[in-house]
């Protein structure tokens, strides 16, 4: 039983987030996080700004009780099935991050410099967690879908435009932290 | 009782999302420095494991648990749409650390900040809809 308080590997993490698809689709549902950020607009009230709103959110029922167990099971995982949260990535890695101010690289979940309630407090991490939130949000929308619509869904069933978005994501991914990050964090 | 499925499947989803460590900010730095194979390993094996399912339920003509036939909705053609959203995303990917399954997983983890990342998401996503007429798709 150890196995599953430890990290999973990639070959069991993997075939999970596939059989999640499978489980999906034979729901009769297709898996797509992103399209809940829509639903919250239009529940919000959204649709009497813009048209792309005006949905019977109810439909979309099903999909926003898949976030509430997307959290639970966060909450799960988190609190019974994680002893240690710190996350084992490679010593470049934590060495890059440490030039780079995050001094919990290779300590915790999430950085702490970041992702610790306290962080709210300092101006500059709380423009990163916005402009960050921001542009994952626009942009999924802009593009039909997130990581799960696309890299996932869309991929599985040879879709060419997801494999376009996928590939924008990746420019995007890499502009960041490639370019950008040694200008934000320097 | 289909409400209890979703919710069972979005558990199953929450669990693997934090145990595979796919919602740790880190991973995906280090996914985008290309320093380890694990991000790619997942992605990798869940997407060839998807394409062998998808073909198998089309060539097999298999129904749903509930008899229905089951449909896979083809993305409208386009290249810009996709190659500027998927960039923008991207951006907020590596920035935020976070897309938009893991960051719902995060709440339940105890990581409050990632309401901000949320919140700014839902922001996002209706600022998108106000100027989506606007813009090349």
């Amino acid at each position: 039983m150890n196995w599953i308080y430890s990290p999973w590997p990639w070959y069991v993490s993997g075939p999970m987030i596939a059989f999640v698809m499978f489980l999906l689709l034979m729901v009769g549902k297709n898996f797509g996080m992103s399209s809940n950020l829509r639903t919250m607009c239009a529940i919000c009230g959204a649709g009497t700004k813009a048209d792309f709103f005006k949905l019977d959110w109810r439909a979309q029922k099903w999909n926003l009780t898949v976030v509430i167990g997307a959290i639970i099971g966060g909450f799960i995982a988190a609190n019974f099935m994680t002893p240690d949260a710190a996350v084992a990535i490679t010593p470049e890695t934590v060495s890059d991050l440490q030039k780079l101010g995050f001094n919990s690289a290779g300590k915790a979940y999430l950085p702490t410099e970041l992702f610790e309630t306290s962080a709210l407090l300092d101006f500059k991490s709380l423009a990163i967690l916005i402009i960050g939130g921001l542009l994952v949000g626009f942009g999924a929308r802009y593009a039909g879908g997130c990581t799960s619509g696309h890299a996932i869904s869309g991929l599985s069933n040879l879709q060419l435009p997801s494999l376009i978005a996928v590939i924008g994501f990746f420019i995007g991914g890499l502009v960041m932290i490639h370019l950008l990050y040694p200008l934000i964090f320097a | 009782m289909r409400t209890v499925v979703y919710l069972f499947i979005g558990i199953l989803f929450g669990i693997t999302m934090f145990k595979s460590e796919a919602a740790s900010w880190f991973r995906i730095y280090e996914m985008f420095k290309f320093d380890a194979f694990h991000m790619y390993g997942i992605i990798g094996s869940a997407l060839v494991i998807g394409v062998i399912t998808i073909q198998l339920i089309k060539k097999f003509d298999i129904k749903s648990f509930y008899g229905e036939t089951i449909h896979f909705y083809p993305k409208t053609r386009s290249v810009s749409r996709y190659l500027i959203g998927g960039i923008i995303f991207g951006l907020g990917w590596a920035l935020a650390g976070a897309c938009p399954g893991p960051m719902f997983t995060l709440i339940g983890a105890g990581f409050m900040p990632i309401l901000i990342v949320i919140a700014a998401a839902i922001l996002g996503t209706f600022l998108y809809g106000l100027l989506k007429d606007k813009l090349p798709h």
